[in-house]
């Protein structure tokens, strides 16, 4: 979370905005299979492709090729003088979220962001109409340990159930800097508001404590289960297990490597001391969030295997943002970091194509690296590169059909596939929108006498 | 190939520095590098495109004193001229963004004391943008090497919050980036909103006052805005007429009522922020009332009044192209869409890319993302060059690439609001601007860091 005051105006507004959201676009499939014909194919891991066509059946990308023929039933989409690209991947999301931060805590890797979605966002919506198919929704960055994220598919109108990416692995969120020492924060109390509490650790002394902290107990609690584990598996009797700790257990899970720590920072000495401290620990740290000043220790975040998941060039909106800049991805890629855009905004995510195409600008990035920093290195960061990312038969029919090339700030997507069913469908969200004019217009009128009424009584539901 | 791309951006910078023999110091260490001196320059063979007539695919720009004094494709270049290859480039004038508050406004969360855009009090007609604007801020050489080479930063908050001004995103000093230091005056009338109460209710709400007490307080609020203006225009009247009879008594010298006037004598106009429908409506009836001449700024609603606005001839300055639509059930592309639609409707506008300065680079992309949802590609491009100036009355000076007009140019590789376009060389007021930055800066120093 990049601003943390923004999202608390975001979650009232949210409240404020209780509407049906529409469902232009979604739904289950359409037909069995689709051709996707004669698109300029940019496979993102194999090149462009010109005037290729592209089979999905059974929610995959069956066949690639020249002239391939429709099986029976299919849909046959004409893409000439189109793009086709993988379903834009977002590593920094908060979309569908309704909450955001459990802020109590500097530990709370408890909590699970799982808990929380709403499958009825409109931003996911929007964000299908941005080319984007999955994002990795993420706790906020008040904590120095956050809460536990979710992979999603974009599958708008499905249950959450439905939208959780199969097999992704689970990852947790852990942040540094500002936000963390909460610096910026109100230390006047706002009037009707309780006065601002302060939370250790208000400093990047004390982050480095509480994250060394953490882990020394994991690394205990988990020397006492596999000691516990041990002695079963030898056939003692009689013992009793060491009792269930929430808030160890995913760290355990870290300490194991199976899950994935996503860690909010911007200055490069906090990111230096958070890779430190998990090689001191024995884990890899998955990707740093922003890592804004991240091509200042290339060499170091790339030795140490670690991702880096930045903004394009969002810069100089807070202290630790004021050296920022916009060739950040490029270098890191030229030391040999798996690095990505993301948005960590339901606004900006509708655009992450744009935000690619300035890598081109300012890093002197090939096409297909630009294009990598949306799609396949999201893939990497994620775990799921052997399912997404890319264009290639047997990943999954996450696939995007643009007006133009998704790197000119002219095109627009069109279509957006996730498991081969439509999601977004351009010409069918503007055939429905008199529909839904009619709609509101019908309600409002009915709505009218009842208005009438009620300002005839003044005032009375303010107080 | 990316390194290639990085080389030839350096060799730009470079070329141009040795082609106009800029002071070598200007390449060292300042984050806004000092612009060369005036002279006469040719770009000859680019394609220009001058945003006020057809574009000329092979053609020659006259640079000399600051002024464009030659366009197109059969111009001799006089001799003396130092010669600028354009071949496979893009000749453009400078964008414009007529919305900022660049200068005024480094670090806004966390560094309080970099941010000067709002004064104490609710009424500072005689505040200028002018005076806090920082010549050395980051964002100005960032902003500008993106072609944008003029900005109107504005002061926000309160009702009178001051005066605008239109700056060169090059320069020393303030007064050397001014072209004109009190080009505008903002005010920001009390909204609606919360529920059509207003956000007065929502303070009296918070301080448990009913709507009545909410409504009453805005229109406190709006009768105490028209009171000054009154109390301006009389203060105006007793001015002329001291001044074609001095035995009447002088009037006493009001520094508040004096900045108000040129905007009541409509020399100035007066940017009104706003952007429900609602609002727009009330600051073109409050601009008429009062006989001012408004620019609707932000512009979320526009649409919705688009007729209103043209039937009384209003422009809008459009900063709402990225804003996530205001109502879920609106289309996705509302916001993307509201140029195209105010052009379809014929209302005046601009596009400006906001109040957030560390952001004001972007506004090709914006310009650009309302071309990618209906907007022709020349009128988003005008959309950031000649309609600014002419919503600003500047168009005289600025906006396009025309004789007689301010020679602030830049040449790109391609597409002006395409992102991955690079600029190749950039004129302010007809000096050479070298092309580093901060950001340049700070990358020569890291990229190759072992």
């Amino acid at each position: 979370m990049k601003r943390l005051l923004l999202a608390a105006v975001a979650l009232s507004a949210a409240t404020l905005g209780a509407q049906q959201a529409p469902r232009a676009a979604a739904g289950r499939a359409t037909a069995a299979a689709t051709l996707i014909k004669n698109a300029t194919v940019l496979t993102v891991t194999k090149g462009r492709l010109e005037n290729t066509d592209v089979l999905l059946q059974n929610g995959k990308i069956a066949q690639i090729g020249k002239n391939l023929a429709a099986p029976a039933g299919a849909q046959v989409i004409d893409a000439t003088g189109k793009f086709l690209m993988p379903g834009i991947i977002d590593p920094h999301s908060h979309s569908m979220s309704d909450a955001i931060n459990e802020g109590s805590l500097s530990v709370t890797s408890m909590v699970r962001i799982t808990d929380v979605l709403n499958p009825t966002a409109i931003s996911i919506y929007r964000e299908l109409a941005g080319g984007v198919t999955t994002v990795n929704i993420l706790h906020g960055s008040a904590n120095t340990i956050g809460g536990q994220n979710a992979t999603v598919k974009l599958k708008y109108g499905r249950p959450v159930a439905e939208m959780m990416f199969p097999g992704a692995p689970p990852g947790i969120k852990f942040a540094l800097g500002e936000n963390v020492t909460q610096k910026n924060r109100a230390t006047v109390a706002i009037p009707g508001q309780p006065a601002p509490a302060r939370r250790y650790p208000t400093s990047r002394m004390g982050q480095e404590e509480v994250l060394r902290d953490a882990f020394t107990r994991a690394r205990d609690y988990k020397a006492g289960w596999d000691d516990y584990k041990a002695k079963v598996a030898k056939g003692e009797k009689g013992l009793v297990a060491p009792r269930r700790d929430l808030e160890l257990e995913p760290l355990v899970e870290v300490l194991e490597g199976k899950r994935l720590v996503h860690a909010h920072s911007y200055r490069s000495d906090e990111m230096l001391m958070l890779l430190n401290l998990a090689k001191e620990f024995g884990f890899t740290v998955k990707t740093l969030q922003h890592g804004l000043d991240g091509y200042k220790i290339a060499s170091e975040i790339a030795q140490a295997g670690t991702g880096l998941s930045s903004f394009a060039d969002d810069w100089s909106y807070k202290i630790e943002a004021y050296d920022a800049i916009p060739y950040n991805v490029a270098i890191l890629m030229r030391h040999g970091v798996v690095a990505t855009i993301n948005s960590d905004s339901d606004e900006r995510a509708r655009r992450l194509n744009i935000d690619a195409a300035k890598l081109i600008r300012y890093g002197g990035l090939t096409e297909d690296e630009a294009l990598k920093t949306i799609t396949y290195n999201g893939a990497l960061q994620l775990g799921v590169q052997d399912k997404v990312g890319s264009i290639e038969v047997g990943k999954d029919a996450d696939v995007v059909i643009w007006s133009g090339d998704p790197l000119s700030v002219y095109s627009s997507a069109e279509t957006t596939f996730i498991d081969g069913d439509i999601f977004f469908d351009k010409k069918k969200d503007l055939e429905k929108r008199q529909a839904m004019a009619k709609e509101r217009a019908d309600l409002e009128q009915a709505e009218r006498p009842v208005r009438a009424t009620r300002t005839q009584i003044p005032n009375e539901d303010d107080r | 190939m990316r390194g290639a791309m990085v080389l030839a951006s350096t060799a730009a910078s470079v070329a141009v520095s040795l082609a106009v023999s800029l002071p070598l110091h200007a390449q060292l260490g300042t984050f806004n590098p000092r612009p060369g001196a005036q002279g006469t320059f040719a770009i000859t063979h680019g394609r220009v495109v001058t945003a006020a007539g057809p574009d000329i695919p092979n053609g020659t720009v006259i640079i000399s004193a600051g002024k464009i004094t030659a366009v197109g494709a059969t111009v001799a270049v006089p001799a003396g001229a130092q010669v600028i290859d354009a071949t496979g480039l893009v000749v453009y004038p400078g964008m414009i963004d007529g919305g900022t508050t660049l200068g005024l406004n480094e670090i806004p969360q966390g560094a309080n004391a970099t941010v000067d855009v709002n004064e104490t009090g609710s009424f500072n007609p005689n505040v200028q943008a002018f005076y806090g604007i920082n010549p050395h801020s980051a964002h100005v050489g960032v902003t500008r090497v993106v072609g944008i080479t003029t900005v109107v930063s504005r002061p926000t908050g309160g009702i009178l919050s001051g005066q605008a001004a239109l700056i060169n995103l090059a320069g020393d000093t303030p007064p050397q980036m001014a072209i004109n230091p009190k080009l505008a005056l903002v005010i920001e009338l009390p909204r609606s909103g919360f529920g059509g109460r207003g956000f007065a209710a929502f303070l009296a709400q918070q301080q448990g006052g009913s709507t009545a007490d909410a409504n009453r307080t805005r229109q406190r609020q709006v009768d105490s805005l028209k009171q000054m203006l009154h109390d301006a225009e009389a203060y105006g009247k007793a001015l002329d007429a001291y001044g074609k009879d001095k035995t009447l008594p002088r009037p006493a010298h009001d520094v508040v009522l004096a900045a108000l006037l040129p905007a009541l004598r409509g020399e100035m106009p007066v940017m009104f922020p706003a952007d429900a429908a609602s609002d727009i409506r009330a600051a073109v009836a409050f601009a008429e009332e009062v006989h001012v001449k408004p620019i609707i700024v932000g512009g979320r609603d526009a649409v919705a009044v688009a007729p209103y606005l043209k039937q009384h001839n209003v422009p809008v300055l459009v900063t709402s192209v990225l804003d996530l639509p205001a109502r879920e059930d609106d289309p996705y592309d509302q916001n993307y869409s509201i140029p195209a639609k105010l052009s379809q409707a014929g209302v005046k506008f601009a596009i400006s890319a906001g109040e957030n300065s560390a952001d004001s680079r972007n506004l090709p992309y914006v310009a650009g993302m309302a071309a990618a949802y209906g907007l022709s590609k020349d009128e988003a491009l005008r959309a950031v060059t000649l309609y600014p100036a002419q919503l600003f009355g500047v168009a005289d000076k600025l906006g396009s690439i025309e004789v007689g007009k301010m020679a602030n140019i830049v040449v790109t590789t391609g597409d002006l609001l395409e992102a991955k376009t690079d600029t190749k060389y950039l004129f302010i007021d007809g000096r050479p601007i070298p092309l580093s930055t901060k950001h340049t800066e700070l990358n020569a120093m890291f990229e190759k860091r072992p």
